[in-house]
Formats: structure tokens, C-alpha cells, sequence
């Protein structure tokens, strides 16, 4: 069987227009956090359904579900409008489901056509000249060009993703998920992608788009799902406005905590000097081009955009864990470029990275975890002045209101109380710059407020805060001055006053011109 | 994934014991082999070296060495060094200790001790500092560099007693005896208890004490622990490896001076019946800390006296003791991954997945390899 | 040209455990595990090989058993590092310390300790013998069956499989992403399983050579760091058959060469046995040069389970 399999507009078992997937009262839950709440889904056959939403608003869970890789706690599965249990990616392979997701599932150093043929069952030849004719087939018929001899770790992001899609093909798959497809992607790569797309929903195919860049999900969709904070928010139709679907997915800023208007920011000299600052991702790639940015005393910069164009790299450079490749970083006087962590935290910067498990020693106990950073304040002749180290973690815990004993592992903590040790840490040092990322990701409501009470109070006493987040709600919340990081560029910056959620949508999915 | 070694205090002593009787299961079939009752051989392991004075002191003298490699060890997988070369620091301390000792005649005896006791710890963090250095520079891997110099070692001491050190009295591949100034006194009239034995204890009291309430103590356990978030709290990981590793090595060194100073007096070929390798086990079974090290130190060293009686008395061969390292290092391995696997909470897709220490330390150690 | 002669066969000979070792260690670690049981395994190979001879008399019976020891270690190891995600540097040293020990007591149990017992060593093959034109140099060829294969055979199979079968495929997949491995259908478990088997079989049967063949005799630290010297080499080969077994090759010849440099005068002073640590402190050197940011296998020393 060749790839894709029946010929265009000839779909067995399947007529045009009839429900090809459907997800009905999809549930799931992480600890306190409801990632899906009573999702309700459907993609048809031959037709691009978009599911469009924020991180974090349970995009991504939700096709999870449906390929067999998370279990849900609740709702039912359709496929061709009969009920399946996909309890492992291969029901879902066998049901005619697959997926490509965010992290490719490719064994980068083997070849293209090895990548193909794995999991087909053992022989003792590999059937590679397969793989060979696949590749090609698909080459003639969809205009996906891949050499199937070429180690997937030399090929281009977007390469690697055109291999993921024939692998799924290539296992005869009716409906074809893809989660944030253009996230790597350059532009030209796009339209290729889209180009492939059509002609597979051409052929009856249906394919589900997780996306959040309004741009796009218009060019291509024929519906669009939108999520919000786990929810459906409502089902739309592809030339659905961009203005409405920014709308649909931000939302209105509904917390009870918000800055107040009164701080005299502009009268302060900038703390944080942030000049033509450049780094590279993990992969080598350029993360951050010539990103210039001050923070002064008592104010909140905050700085949208959706994750992976350069926020993880921004707050690592400013933690000192990793080295920028040009540009400079100062704090008052001290310069702190390519600073190691104790030299920026002696400069006066307070660091609350995204990854907030990896930066606490999980295995230690919440009072060790609380001084690691200045150990040696915690010394009496040679030894720890475990009494010292007792009392300062009875009172941060009573101060932060952690719910945990001093001598918990942190690693027994829920993630609120993670967020708030970290937070105490940080915040009993009374820091002149505090660099914030994701603060609030994957706590509870409760947690959520109180963290953004504490980033509004250390404003209040003067510190210059930097608060990185995909959440557009908190950073109109709480920022007095907003940038949007596009590509590891900034392309916007807007004051608080001015801040347009239909705006800074746009700008964070790249529209910045257009509009 | 590197060491994760979780210490849940309820079930620490459960999860050993069980180790230690499930070994007995699996090693009754050998005993049974060897045409011996597995219960009377066990009665005659555990409790008769307890029975009589002098057995019992065979087992303190059993034990002295393996508390040092024990400590050591523990210390180096501590901080996630995978120190595998104990056996290769012994040696290099009892060279140092042999070649001391032989020179120090006339000298008083406070001196000759101190001289031969530094001399055998640097001669272990120096074998000890090379594999330091190729792991944290350039992430060369520790454990085959630390492996590999276990045997180049013996070869050392071998090529010693084969040549420049064979014994010009006797002939035999031995060194001469070293002085009598620089031989460890004998704690207790008619037994081979000697001060290796409170040396050994005081090393373990100050790793304890070091490990447990001081700062440095607290960052390698840290950086051990989890070498990112060390490295973001501002831990200078490739230091602390450093250290973790020279002072394991160092720690290895005087036990070889102990079983030359204590009780061969003299450098001999079959010194260590691999004491580094029993210290592996030492520290597992103790669960990596000091006063566990202590504990399975003591049961080793009963084993190992009650082995050399089951072989006289019962006709099964001692190196049943070997069996039984080999099997409990595997039990208790087995019942700690079990442990962590049942107990381990999960945590949602959140952030990137677990990291393991190996690639985040090279990670870590490499970033703090650049200048500046 | 008697010494090369002499020196190459003597390589040849002397690389034949390593090559055994080394491909099963590289199975191993291939499939994402570290086994360090390999001194262990090789060690109770060579045991296990030489006594089942000596008690039935039939070398081909000894092989059969040191397979089979190989076989267990592999599974035991496999146990420990697959099923129950044990640490897999302390399960591979407590595997070698527990069949070192095992072999030990197996030794004294049926041999007594007493005198060194020999069994006659696996005859020696030279398919060119008589082969005109080779003279003098066709001694090269004076080889033990084991080492032939070991060349001709074990080689050439081992790298087809890893390279070229569906099955290699797999084990390469799960050593490197076994999340994509498993989303893609395969059984990482299973496939690991078999990977630390064949190499525990291949490694005991480098053992087994050096009783079998080589000495035609056991005695007490008979694998003397070999298997660490393989585990050495196949990071040297950065995971490649072929690299490896050059790194064999080319240990094996400083090995050869210390010991005929011996006879020479000017190296008689020095005692063998330093000459004897060349080899290992070659191989750390070669590691220290050549092993500097190797890419290991993406998924070493990490256990799987699907989340």
C-alpha cells in the first residue's frame, strides 16, 4: 500500500462531510489543575480543523488523548462515528490515527528511511528500498522531498517534520493531528506545509491543527475549535475575523489582582540595562537578535509572546546560566554580562525561572533549599548554623504562607507551594531586579494570586521586575509596560495604557505590520 | 540517569534487611552445593564471629579496611562522581606507605606515623586526580578511566616487588619490612586490632560530620543531588566534583596504608582481596551515608570472619564471602530502584522531563569549564 | 621478519577476547545500557568454559557452556536495568563481583584448590598452510578456530545485524529514543533484553577463549581488566564494530609488543610488570585524546517506562 492510500475524493467507508474524529466531554486533570474540562471536538473528513487557543489552554492535551499518549479521566472517543478505546499510540495508529508532535518522535541519527521502516516487525533484511519507494511516491504525489538517505539529524527542522508526516502516512492514517506544525518553521516552509495539507484533505484526509498564530489557522482552516483555560470557548468558521478569534482566545483580564496605576515609574532611572543582546538556542541556532531593553526602579516590564521565540534563552542569560554571544547586561553600575549565577545574584538579581522544579534541589528539604543561594550567611565557625537555617525557613514559610514543614523535600510539594519556596528564596533578599518567567503556569487559582500579590509588592518597594509570560491576562494585569518578543526579536512595545489585547494578539503571531 | 539514591528513614533499614535475607535465599543453593546446611552455615556467617572475644575483635580487624573504601565511595557517589577506582587508590596509598615506612627509621614515632598517613592520602587523591580532571574538563567518562587504573595499580605494586622492593633477605616478591616506628601499635594485647581501626572511625566521624553539618558538606549533596539547580543556586559543580573525587581517593589511600602500617608491615602483592570493589558495596548497602557505611562494614567484616570458619568447620569454600557481596550489592540495588520507582511522585507534563544528572553535570561542568 | 611474524600473529591472537568483548559490550550500550558485568561475564565464561571441558572432556561442550553463562548474565543484568530501572553502574559492578565470586567457589568446590589442572587447548587452523609463495609470513596464520571466527564470522554477522536488519534497527532506536521507538511499535523491553544477551554470550565467549584456547588452563585473575579495557574501547570506537575491533587491534599489538620488548637488552632492567601497564595507560591516553565530547548513545544509562 502506498502512501495516504485511496486515491483523491475516493475515501472508502468514508463520504466527504461525515465526522472522521470526534472527542465528547474530554476531562482531564493534573493535580489541582484541569487541563481539559469537558471538551467537546469533532474534525470531518476532508476538511482542516483548526484548535486554536494560548499555551496552556489545553490544546495540546486534548489530541494527546486522542493518539493514545495521555489517558483521560473522563469522555469517549469517536472514530468514523464508532466508540474507541486508544489506550497506546499504536490503537491509535491502527484506528488510522496519528500524529506529529511538538518534540519529533525521529531517532536523529539514523537515516530517513530507517526512521521509516522502524516498528514494522523483525526480519533479518531492512526493508529499506521500501522506504526508498514510499519516499519517492510521495515526493511525485504531495511534493514532500525528503532523500531518504539522509541522517535525520542533518536535516532542517523542517525536513524532519515532512518526515514525520510521511511516517504517519506511510502507516496509512486517515486523520493526521499536528501540533503548532509552524512553530519551526520559516515562512516558505509554511506554505509548503499548507500546499501538502490541501492535497490531503483533497483526498478526503483530515487533518487537526493546533495552533495559536491567527495568520495562519485563517489560510488554512475550514473550522476553527477555540480553547480557553481548558474550555471550548465556541466553534467558528475559517474566515472567521482575526480581530474576533484574538478576542476568542485572550480573553478579558478577569483576576482580582492588578497594579495600581499610581507609581511614577518614568521619574526612575532604569535598574536593568539590557543592550543589542545576542544568544544562541541549545541547538545552536540564533535565540536572541540585538534585544535592547531598560527596566527602572518600582516598574514591570512585561514581555508577551507565545513560547520558543527567545524567552527561555532572555531569562537564562539574565540568570547566568547561559553566556550571551554579544551585547551587554548591566545592573546599576555592575556589569553582569556572561556573569556566573553567584555574580548576578551579588549584583541584586532575584531569579524565578520557568522550570522552577530544576532550579530547586528537589531531594533537599525545603529549609536547605531556602538558603542554598547564600550559604555562607549561614555559618557558624565551620559548620551550618542549623538553628539560623530553622528559624529563616519558620519564618519565610510563615511570611510566604508555604504549606509545607521545613523539613519536606521539596520534591513531596505541590507545585504552588514549589513556586512559593522559590518565590520566598528570591524575595528575602530583597532584590533591586527580579527576572520572572511563567510564574504562574500550572498553579491553581488561589497559588495564582498570591504570586502576582507578591511580583505587585516587590514592585511597590522599588524593585525592577521583568515578567516573561505566554499569559496575556497577567502581563495587562500586572505590567506597566509591555514588549512582545517575536522570533528572538522585539517587535513591539506598548504602556499599559495602551495596551490592546486585539493588538498584541497580533503581534505575538507575528502580524505586527499589518496591522 | 545518575545516582538517585533516596533516603526514606522508615524504610531504609526494612529495604536493607530484606536485601541481606533474600540474599541468604539465593545464596543457599551454593551452600547446598557445596553439601552444607544453609541455616547452620548462616548461624556459623552471622553469629559465631560474635560469640568469642577474639573472633569478635577479627571482625573490627575484617572491617577496618572497607570502612575507609566504604567512606570513600560514599562520598564520591554523593556528589554523582562514579568513583569505580578505590581498589587502584588503596594500592597507591599502601606504596606510599611501604616506601615511607621504610625510610623513617630513627625517626620518632608521632612523625613516622604522620609522615606515612599523609603520604598514602596524597598518594590516593594523586591517582585519583586524573580521571577528576579528564571528567569535569573535557566529560570523559570516570568510571572506565578510574576502572582501568585499578589494574595499571597492582601492575605498580607488582613491578615494585619484582624489582626495586623485592625483599634482598628472603627473595620472595615482598618489600622489606618497614621500621618499627612506623608500624600502627596494636590497640589490644594479643589481637591484630590496631589504630587503622580508630583512624578509619575518625575519618568516618569527620566525613560524617563535613557531609551532614557543614556548607561544603550541603553542596555536594546538592550538586550529587541535582546538579542544575546546585549550579543555579550558585554551586560550583566542577569544584565540588573536584574535591568530592581527590578526597574519596585520598580517603582509599589510607586504607592501604592502614593494611601495611596494621598488618602486613610490609608491601605485599595480595594486600587488598579487592577492598576498593567491597567498598561499592559497603556504600550501597549503606545506603550511602556514614553511620550506614559503619553498620555494613561491621555485618561485611562478620560475614567475612564467619566465611573463614564455615570453610574450616562446614568445607564450604570461603569465597562464598564474594557471592554474597555480589548478590547483596545486586539485591540492594534492585529493592532502592524498586523503591524509588513505586514511591517516586509523578509530576504532570510539565517543564522539559526529568533531567539526568550525567548530561546536565557535563552540561554544567562544561559551561563552568569556560574562563571568566 | 621472524619478530613481525611472530608480533602479528601474536596480535591476532591476543585481540581475539577483546573483539568478543568489545561486540557485546557495544550490543549493550547500544541498546542504551552500560554493562559493566563484562569483566564478570568474561571471567565466569573462561571458568565455566575450562571446567565443563575438564569434566567432559569436549572443548565444543565448554563453549556451549560459556554461552550459556553469558546468556543468564546478560538476562540478570537486563533484570536489573530494564525491569526494575536499577543504577546501572552499581548492577553491573555487584553482576562482575558476584560472578567472580561464583566462578571462585565453583573452582574450589570441584577442583579442591589443588594443583594447576590443563585440558589439551583447541588445535590450532591455518587454512593457507602449504600455500605457496607465503613462507615464512603464513605463521601469521597460525590461528585458533575462536579467533577465525571471531574475525571471519563474528565480525562481519554483528555489524550486519546492527547495521543492516530490522532487528540492529531496533536496537540502535531504543538505545537512542526509545520514546520514538516505542510510539513507533516497537517493544523497547524486549529488545533490550536480547541486545545485553547476545552481548553477554558474545563477551563469555571471549572468556572462554582464554582458557579454551590460549592458556588451556584457569587460573585466579585470569580476565585481569580486559573487560574494562573492552568498555574502554568501545567508547574509543565511539560505538562502531569496526572501530572497536581496530582499538582491539591495536591494544592487542602494544600488549604483543611490551612482551617480546622484554627480551630485548636495555628493557630487561625494567620489571615486565610496568611494561605490562602500557597497554591500559595507552588506552586512558587514547580515551583522554579521541573521547573528548563523544556523543553517546542518546538514551545511555536511562531506563524506560512509558509515561
Amino acid at each position: 500500500m502506498g502512501v495516504g492510500g485511496a486515491p483523491a475524493g475516493a475515501s472508502p467507508g468514508v463520504s466527504p462531510g461525515a465526522p472522521a474524529l470526534a472527542l465528547r466531554g474530554i476531562t482531564k486533570r493534573f493535580g489541582d489543575l484541569v487541563a481539559n474540562d469537558r471538551i467537546d471536538f469533532e474534525v470531518r473528513a476532508g476538511e482542516v480543523h483548526a484548535l486554536l487557543g494560548e499555551n496552556g489552554a489545553g490544546k495540546t492535551t486534548a489530541m494527546r488523548i486522542a493518539y493514545g499518549l495521555t489517558h483521560p479521566d473522563a469522555g469517549q472517543i469517536l472514530v468514523r462515528n464508532e466508540l474507541k478505546a486508544i489506550r497506546s499510540p499504536r490503537d491509535a495508529i491502527e484506528a488510522g490515527v496519528g500524529m506529529v508532535t511538538q518534540h519529533f518522535a525521529l531517532v536523529r541519527p539514523m537515516t530517513v528511511a530507517e526512521n521509516l521502516v522502524l516498528g514494522r516487525g523483525s526480519t533479518l533484511r531492512l526493508d529499506l528500498d521500501q522506504a526508498r519507494r514510499q519516499t519517492e511516491e510521495a515526493s511525485a504525489r504531495l511534493g514532500i522531498k525528503v532523500d531518504p538517505a539522509a541522517r535525520v539529524a542533518d536535516l532542517s527542522v523542517g525536513e524532519q517534520q515532512r518526515v514525520e508526516i510521511l511516517k504517519a502516512l506511510s502507516r496509512e492514517c486517515r486523520i493526521l493531528i499536528l501540533d503548532e506544525p509552524t512553530a519551526v518553521l520559516v515562512p516558505d516552509e509554511v506554505q509548503a506545509l499548507f500546499a501538502t495539507l490541501r492535497l490531503l484533505v483533497g483526498e478526503g484526509m483530515s487533518v487537526v491543527f493546533i495552533s495559536h498564530k491567527l495568520a495562519e489557522v485563517r489560510a488554512i482552516s475550514h473550522r476553527i475549535t477555540v480553547l480557553r483555560r481548558g474550555e471550548v470557548v465556541g466553534m467558528v468558521d475559517g474566515q472567521t475575523a482575526e480581530r474576533e478569534l484574538a478576542r476568542m482566545m485572550v480573553g478579558r483580564p478577569s483576576f482580582g489582582v492588578e497594579r495600581s496605576p499610581d507609581a511614577s515609574q518614568a521619574a526612575h532611572e532604569p535598574i536593568l540595562r539590557i543592550r543589542d543582546l545576542h544568544a544562541t538556542g541549545t541547538q545552536g541556532l540564533p535565540a536572541l537578535t540585538d534585544v535592547s531593553l531598560d527596566v527602572a526602579a518600582g516598574e514591570i516590564v512585561g514581555v508577551a509572546g507565545v513560547s520558543g521565540n527567545g524567552q527561555t534563552e532572555l531569562v537564562e542569560v539574565l540568570s547566568g546560566m547561559r553566556r550571551p554571544t554579544g551585547g551587554s547586561i548591566t545592573v546599576g553600575d555592575t556589569e553582569v554580562t556572561a556573569a556566573n549565577p553567584t555574580a548576578v545574584m551579588a549584583a541584586g538579581v532575584g531569579r524565578i525561572p520557568e522550570d522552577r522544579h530544576a532550579s530547586l534541589v528537589g531531594d533537599l528539604s525545603v529549609a536547605y533549599n531556602l538558603v542554598l543561594e547564600r550559604l555562607d550567611a549561614f555559618r557558624r565557625g565551620g559548620r551550618i548554623d542549623e538553628p539560623a537555617v530553622r528559624a529563616h525557613a519558620d519564618e519565610l514559610i510563615a511570611r510566604f504562607d508555604i504549606r509545607a514543614r521545613p523539613d519536606d523535600p521539596v520534591v513531596t510539594l505541590s507545585g504552588g507551594n514549589v513556586q512559593k519556596v522559590l518565590l520566598a528564596r528570591v524575595l528575602s533578599r530583597d532584590p533591586r531586579v527580579l527576572v520572572v518567567s511563567q510564574p504562574t503556569r500550572g498553579l491553581d487559582v488561589g497559588a495564582t494570586e498570591y504570586v502576582r500579590s507578591q511580583l505587585l509588592a516587590a514592585r511597590q518597594r522599588g524593585a525592577a521586575v521583568l515578567l516573561v509570560s505566554e499569559d496575556l491576562d497577567e502581563l495587562l494585569a500586572l505590567a506597566d509596560r509591555l514588549v512582545v518578543l517575536y522570533e528572538g526579536r522585539l517587535v513591539g512595545q506598548v504602556t499599559a495604557a495602551e495596551a490592546d489585547v486585539e493588538h498584541l494578539g497580533m503581534l505575538m503571531a507575528g502580524r505586527g505590520r499589518a496591522a | 540517569m545518575r545516582s538517585r539514591f533516596r533516603l526514606s528513614p522508615w524504610s531504609t533499614p526494612v529495604l536493607v534487611l530484606a536485601a541481606i535475607l533474600i540474599t541468604f535465599a539465593i545464596t543457599a543453593g551454593p551452600i547446598l552445593l557445596a553439601g552444607a546446611n544453609p541455616i547452620q552455615a548462616y548461624a556459623l556467617f552471622v553469629i559465631n564471629p560474635l560469640t568469642s572475644g577474639f573472633t569478635a575483635i577479627e571482625v573490627l580487624v575484617t572491617a577496618t579496611p572497607i570502612l575507609f573504601t566504604g567512606a570513600a565511595v560514599a562520598i564520591a557517589f554523593r556528589a554523582g562522581y562514579w568513583n569505580i577506582g578505590a581498589e587502584g587508590q588503596l594500592l597507591l596509598g599502601a606504596i606510599a606507605a611501604a616506601g615511607v615506612g621504610m625510610v623513617v627509621g630513627g625517626w620518632p614515632p608521632i612523625a613516622a606515623l604522620a609522615a606515612m598517613i599523609i603520604a598514602g592520602a596524597l598518594a590516593g587523591a594523586a591517582w585519583a586526580l586524573v580521571p577528576a580532571i579528564l571528567r569535569i574538563r573535557f566529560g570523559i567518562d570516570e568510571v572506565v578511566t578510574t576502572l582501568l587504573l585499578n589494574p595499571v595499580a597492582l601492575l605498580l605494586v607488582n613491578g615494585l616487588l619484582h624489582g626495586p622492593w623485592r625483599d634482598p633477605v628472603t627473595g620472595f616478591p615482598e618489600s622489606p619490612r618497614i621500621a618499627a616506628v612506623a608500624e600502627f601499635p596494636q590497640l589490644l594485647e594479643r589481637s591484630r586490632l590496631h589504630l587503622g581501626f580508630l583512624l578509619a572511625l575518625a575519618v568516618i566521624v569527620i566525613a560524617w560530620y563535613v557531609l551532614a553539618r557543614t556548607p561544603a558538606g550541603l553542596r555536594l549533596r546538592a550538586a550529587g543531588l541535582s546538579p542544575h539547580g546546585a549550579r543555579f543556586a550558585g554551586i560550583n559543580v566542577g569544584r565540588t566534583l573536584l574535591a568530592a573525587a581527590l578526597v574519596s581517593g585520598a580517603i582509599a589511600g589510607l586504607a592501604g596504608v592502614s593494611e601495611v602500617a596494621g598488618i602486613q608491615n610490609r608491601l605485599t602483592s595480595g594486600l587488598s582481596p579487592g577492598y576498593g570493589y567491597t567498598g561499592i558495596v559497603v556504600a550501597t548497602l549503606g545506603t550511602l551515608t556514614m553511620p550506614g557505611v559503619v553498620l555494613a562494614a561491621l555485618f561485611l567484616g562478620d560475614l567475612t570472619v564467619g566465611a573463614s570458619t564455615a570453610a574450616r568447620s562446614l568445607g564450604i569454600p570461603s569465597q562464598l564471602g564474594a557471592v554474597v557481596q555480589g548478590v547483596l550489592l545486586l539485591t540492594t540495588v534492585a529493592l532502592l530502584a524498586l523503591r524509588r520507582y513505586r514511591f517516586r511522585p509523578t509530576r504532570p507534563e510539565e517543564g522539559g522531563g526529568s533531567e539526568t544528572a550525567a548530561e546536565v553535570g557535563a552540561a554544567d561542568v562544561a559551561a563552568e569549564g569556560q574562563p571568566g | 621478519m621472524t619478530f613481525l611474524v611472530d608480533l602479528l600473529a601474536a596480535t591476532l591472537r591476543n585481540a581475539t577476547p577483546l573483539v568478543y568483548g568489545t561486540v557485546g559490550e557495544t550490543y549493550a550500550e547500544r541498546s542504551g545500557v552500560l554493562n559493566l558485568g563484562i569483566e564478570g561475564t568474561m571471567y565466569a565464561g573462561a571458568f565455566a568454559g575450562f571446567a565443563t571441558a575438564w569434566v567432559t572432556g569436549s572443548p565444543l561442550l565448554g563453549l556451549a557452556a560459556a554461552i550459556g553463562v553469558g546468556l543468564g548474565a546478560g538476562a540478570i543484568m537486563a533484570l536489573l536495568t530494564v525491569t526494575l530501572g536499577a543504577n546501572q553502574h552499581v548492577s553491573g559492578i555487584g553482576l562482575t563481583i558476584g560472578l567472580i565470586g561464583a566462578s571462585e567457589f565453583t573452582n574450589r568446590l570441584i577442583f579442591q584448590g589443588g594443583e594447576l589442572q590443563r585440558i589439551e587447548p583447541m588445535p590450532i587452523v591455518n587454512p593457507f598452510d602449504g600455500l605457496a609463495g607465503l613462507g615464512e609470513v603464513g605463521a601469521i596464520f597460525d590461528q585458533y578456530a575462536l579467533t577465525w571466527i571471531a574475525f571471519l564470522v563474528v565480525v562481519p554477522v554483528a555489524w550486519y545485524v546492527l547495521q543492516r536488519s530490522s532487528f540492529g534497527l531496533e536496537i540502535r532506536a531504543v538505545g537512542e529514543n526509545p520514546e520514538a521507538a516505542d510510539a513507533a511499535g516497537v517493544n523497547v523491553a524486549r529488545t533490550r533484553y536480547l541486545a545485553l544477551m547476545i552481548g553477554g554470550a558474545l563477551m563469555a565467549i571471549g572468556g572462554a577463549f582464554i582458557t579454551l584456547a590460549l592458556l588451556g588452563s584457569f587460573t585466579l585473575d585470569i580476565i585481569a581488566g580486559r573487560g574494562w579495557v573492552c568498555v574502554a574501547l568501545v567508547i574509543f570506537g565511539r560505538w562502531r564494530i569496526g572501530r572497536g575491533v581496530i582499538g582491539a587491534l591495536i591494544f592487542s599489538l602494544i600488549f604483543s609488543l611490551q612482551f617480546r620488548l622484554r627480551i630485548l637488552p636495555g628493557f630487561g632492567e625494567l620489571p615486565f610488570e610496568l611494561l605490562l601497564a602500557l597497554p591500559y595507560l595507552v588506552v586512558i591516553a587514547a580515551l583522554a585524546i579521541s573521547g573528548r565530547n563523544v556523543a553517546y548513545p542518546g538514551a545511555y544509562l536511562k531506563p524506560y517506562r512509558r509515561s
